[in-house]
C-alpha cells in the first residue's frame, strides 16, 4: 500500500531505511543528523524494524562497526554531518576500498571552527576522493527515494561500492514535505537479498586488507575507478526501473530543466536549486533562452551527461555551496576539468560560490546572478570566465 | 612420577601448529606467534581475527596469503574494537553462532589509540573476545613509547628512560565491570589456554592481556623469550589473574609469589633487558614501590 505522510527530510531518510531493512544500524549523535537516528530507535524499540542497533562512542566507530557489519554479511546503515563526517574520514576510505557496500547519510552542516551548525556541502565534497558512489538530493521525497536506490546501486555486482547520501541541514533536515512511501513487499522484491563481493563469517578462513605490494594494490584501487565508471550505467537503470515500478524518475545522475533549448545553463546540487529553478523560471519567463541542471550524483561525476546537455551552450554559470580555499567552487572544477577533456572550445564559464556556512541564498539572488551573467555575455560585455564568492550580507 | 606433571598440566591439542603456519615474517623469538598457536588450538579454523596496525599485520604474510587459518580482518588503528562489535552484532543478526570474533590488538592500538573504542565495546557488552598482546611499546614501528611502556624502560622516544609508570589496561577493564577479564603471559601457554577455554565459553565482552616479551624492542636475546616472561611473573612485576564475576583469583603461576620473600629480585628480570640498562636505583626502588602497590590491589580484589 503507497503512503503519502508529511515528513521531514531526516524522517524520510529513516523511513526509506526502514524499508531497506539493514540487520546493523551503528551510529553517533550530532546535530543536525540525530532525527534520523533516533526515529530509527523508535522502529527498533516498537518492533517494526528488526535491525541490530549499536550505539557507539564516536563517528569512527560508527562507520567502523558498519564496516565489521558489512564484511560479516549484513545490510548496514549509519548517518552523520561535519565533524561527525570529518572524524570517520579514515574509514570513509577503508570502507570503500575493502569494497564493503552500505549506506551512509550525510545531514550536512558546515565545518567548523567557528561552532556553527548551519548548512553548505563542504563535509560532504571533502569526501570526494573516497572511492564512495556520492548523491545528493533536492526534496524530501528525493532523499527517500535515493536512500532506498543507495542499497540497490552499492549492492550491484557491477558497482559493489558503499554509497553516501547527503541532505542540507535544517533546510531539508527538519523541514517537513509530503513524502510518498512505496508499498513494502514490492520494495522487498525490487531490492531482494543483500549483495557483496565476500563475506567474512568464519565459514571459511578468508582474509581481508593483509599487507598488500604495490602492483596488487594498484590492481585494486584501479578496480574502484573501474567501478565507479560502471555506477553510471546502473544509477541511470535504477533511476529508471524505480521511475517503472514506483512512478518517480529524477533523470539519473542529473536532473535538467528547460535545458532542450537552452542556449545558457545554470549548475547547481542540492535543497538550493530549488531556489535556482524558479530564479530561471522566472527569467524564462522574460525570453531567457536558460536552463538549470541540477548535479544529482557527485561520485562517479556525471560529465557524459552533463556534456550532452551543454554541448554547444554559449554560457555555464555552476553555483558551488563549497569552496576549496584557495582555489574554487568543487563542482566547477570537475566542470572544467571534465569538460577539457571533451573540447578546446569551452563556452563561456562563470563559478559562483555562495551560501557557505548557511549564509541563506534566495531565488531572489540567483535571478539577479544568472540574469547578470547572460545579459553580460549578450552585451559582448563579458571577455573572460569569471570566479567569484559572492556574499549575501543584508 | 611423570604422568601427575603431565596430568597437572592442560594439554594442548595436537592440532596447535596447524592453524598457524611456519614462515611468518615475525623477528626470531618473537611472542606473538607463540601466543596465535595457542589462540589456534583453542578457536582453530572458527575464529575471525580483528588486527588493527600493528606487528601482526606484518607478521601474517602478505597478499595473497597469509600464515594464520582462521579469518582475519585487517582494521585502522584506533578501530578494532568497532569493528568486532560491528562482526559480532551482524553474526548475530545472520544466526551464525559456532564462530568467535577476537580482537587481537598491540598495547599502542589497545592503551593508547583503540583506548575510546575499546571503553565503549566493553561498557556495551558487546560479545566478543578482546586480546590485547603487550609487548610495551610501539615495536613495529621502531621501538617507540606507549602508555603501555614501563616506567625506566628505554625507547627511541625515551631515550633515557620512561618517567611515568605502565598503564594498567586489566584494571580499566574491571572498572567497567565486563563478564571476563584475564592477565596472561607468553611464557605460561597452559596457562593462557585456560583462559582461553573460560572465555570461549563465557558470553559478553571478554578481555585477556598477554604479556609479550619483545627480543628486539627491549634488546635481549632471542632466545630468552620466555625466560624473561618468566621473570616478570618471578619478580612479581606481571601478576597472572582472572577477574570472574565481581571476583579476582589469582592464577596458579602468580600464586608462590603472593608472599614477597618468594619473589626474585627485579633486577633479575632487568639484566636480560638492554632497555633497563639505564635504570638508576632510584627508579629500581619505584618500581619496586609499584610492584608492591599492584600486589597490594590484586589481594584486596582476590579477599572474599
Amino acid at each position: 500500500m503507497v503512503l503519502k505522510i508529511a515528513l521531514t527530510g531526516n524522517h524520510a531518510i529513516s523511513y526509506a531505511v526502514k524499508l531497506a531493512k539493514p540487520e546493523v544500524i551503528a551510529a553517533y549523535p550530532i546535530t543536525p543528523q540525530t532525527t534520523i537516528v533516533e526515529k530509527l530507535a523508535e522502529m527498533i524499540e516498537s518492533g517494526e524494524l528488526k535491525s541490530r542497533m549499536i550505539r557507539v562512542e564516536s563517528e569512527h566507530s560508527a562507520l567502523a562497526a558498519c564496516f565489521g557489519a558489512a564484511v560479516a554479511g549484513a545490510r548496514a546503515f549509519t548517518a552523520t554531518s561535519s565533524q561527525g563526517l570529518l572524524y570517520m574520514h579514515e574509514f570513509v576510505h577503508w570502507v570503500s576500498r575493502a569494497r564493503a557496500p552500505l549506506v551512509m547519510a550525510i545531514v550536512s552542516r558546515t565545518i567548523n571552527t567557528p561552532w556553527n551548525i548551519w548548512p553548505d556541502h563542504s563535509d560532504f565534497v571533502d569526501q570526494r576522493d573516497a572511492g564512495w558512489v556520492m548523491a545528493y538530493a533536492m526534496d524530501n521525497q528525493e532523499a527517500f527515494d535515493l536512500t532506498l536506490q543507495a542499497f540497490k546501486i552499492g549492492e550491484d555486482p557491477r558497482v559493489y561500492l558503499p554509497v553516501m547520501l547527503g541532505i542540507e541541514g535544517f533546510i531539508l533536515g527538519h523541514t517537513t514535505m509530503p513524502v510518498e512511501i512505496p508499498d513494502e513487499d514490492l520494495v522487498d522484491q525490487w531490492l531482494g537479498e543483500r549483495r557483496q563481493p565476500y563475506v567474512i563469517d568464519g565459514s571459511e578462513p578468508l582474509g581481508l586488507g593483509g599487507l598488500t605490494f604495490p602492483e596488487d594494490t594498484e590492481d585494486m584501487f584501479y578496480a574502484i575507478q573501474e567501478a565507479q565508471e560502471s555506477a553510471k550505467k546502473v544509477v541511470r537503470e535504477v533511476d529508471e526501473e524505480y521511475g517503472r515500478i514506483f512512478g518517480r524518475s529524477y533523470g539519473g545522475l542529473i536532473s535538467c530543466y528547460w535545458c532542450s533549448d537552452a542556449k545558457y545553463i545554470a549548475m547547481a546540487m542540492g535543497a538550493w536549486s530549488g531556489d535556482l529553478i524558479e530564479a530561471v523560471e522566472k527569467l524564462r519567463g522574460e525570453g531567457y533562452p536558460v536552463g538549470v541542471l541540477r548535479v544529482r550524483f557527485y561520485r562517479p561525476f556525471p560529465i557524459e551527461d552533463i556534456w550532452s546537455v551543454v554541448r554547444g551552450v554559449k554560457g555555464i554559470i555552476v553555483f558551488d555551496r563549497a569552496i576549496s580555499f584557495g582555489a574554487w567552487g568543487p563542482i566547477y572544477t570537475d566542470l572544467a576539468a571534465g569538460l577539457s577533456l571533451y573540447t578546446s572550445n569551452l563556452p563561456y564559464m562563470a563559478n559562483i560560490v555562495a551560501g557557505i556556512a548557511g549564509v541563506n541564498v534566495t531565488s531572489d539572488d540567483f535571478y539577479g546572478i544568472v540574469k547578470s551573467f547572460i545579459d553580460s555575455i549578450e552585451e559582448g560585455r563579458l571577455t573572460r570566465n569569471y570566479f567569484a564568492w559572492v556574499k549575501v550580507r543584508r | 612420577m611423570a604422568t601427575s606433571l603431565e596430568r597437572r598440566r592442560l594439554p594442548l591439542p595436537h592440532d596447535a601448529r596447524e592453524g598457524v603456519l611456519p614462515g611468518d615474517a615475525a623477528c626470531p623469538g618473537c611472542p606473538i606467534p607463540m601466543a596465535l598457536k595457542v589462540i589456534s588450538a583453542v578457536f582453530g579454523e572458527k575464529a575471525i581475527l580483528v588486527i588493527p596496525a600493528c606487528c601482526t599485520s606484518v607478521i601474517v604474510g602478505t597478499y595473497p596469503g597469509q600464515s594464520i587459518k582462521a579469518s582475519i580482518v585487517h582494521v585502522p588503528f584506533a578501530s578494532a574494537a568497532a569493528v568486532a562489535s560491528g562482526i559480532s552484532q551482524a553474526l548475530k543478526a545472520r544466526g551464525v553462532s559456532d564462530v568467535h570474533v577476537i580482537a587481537w590488538a598491540g598495547d599502542g592500538g589497545t592503551a593508547d589509540i583503540g583506548m575510546a573504542s575499546l571503553s565503549g565495546a566493553a561498557e556495551r557488552n558487546e560479545d566478543f573476545i578482546y586480546i590485547m598482546y603487550d609487548n610495551e611499546a610501539y615495536m613495529n614501528t621502531g621501538i617507540q613509547r606507549s602508555s603501555a611502556t614501563p616506567k625506566g624502560a628505554w625507547t627511541t622516544t625515551t631515550p633515557t628512560g620512561k618517567v611515568e609508570n605502565k598503564k594498567d589496561v586489566a584494571r580499566i577493564l574491571i572498572a567497567h565491570g565486563v563478564p571476563y577479564v584475564a592477565t596472561a603471559s607468553v611464557g605460561y601457554p597452559h596457562d593462557l589456554y585456560s583462559k582461553l577455554q573460560r572465555a570461549r565459553n563465557t558470553r559478553g565482552f571478554r578481555f585477556i592481556h598477554i604479556h609479550a616479551p619483545c627480543p628486539p624492542g627491549w634488546r635481549f636475546d632471542p632466545q630468552y623469550t620466555v625466560r624473561v616472561a618468566k621473570l616478570a611473573v618471578e619478580t612479581g612485576l606481571w601478576i597472572l589473574y582472572e577477574y570472574v564475576d565481581g571476583k579476582l583469583v589469582i592464577s596458579g603461576p602468580s600464586r608462590p609469589f603472593q608472599d614477597p620473600s618468594r619473589r626474585k629480585p627485579i633486577e633479575e628480570y632487568l639484566k636480560y633487558q638492554g632497555r633497563f640498562k639505564g635504570v638508576t636505583s632510584d627508579v629500581l626502588s619505584e618500581v619496586r614501590k609499584y610492584v608492591d602497590e599492584n600486589w597490594k590491589w590484586v589481594l584486596k580484589m582476590a579477599t572474599p
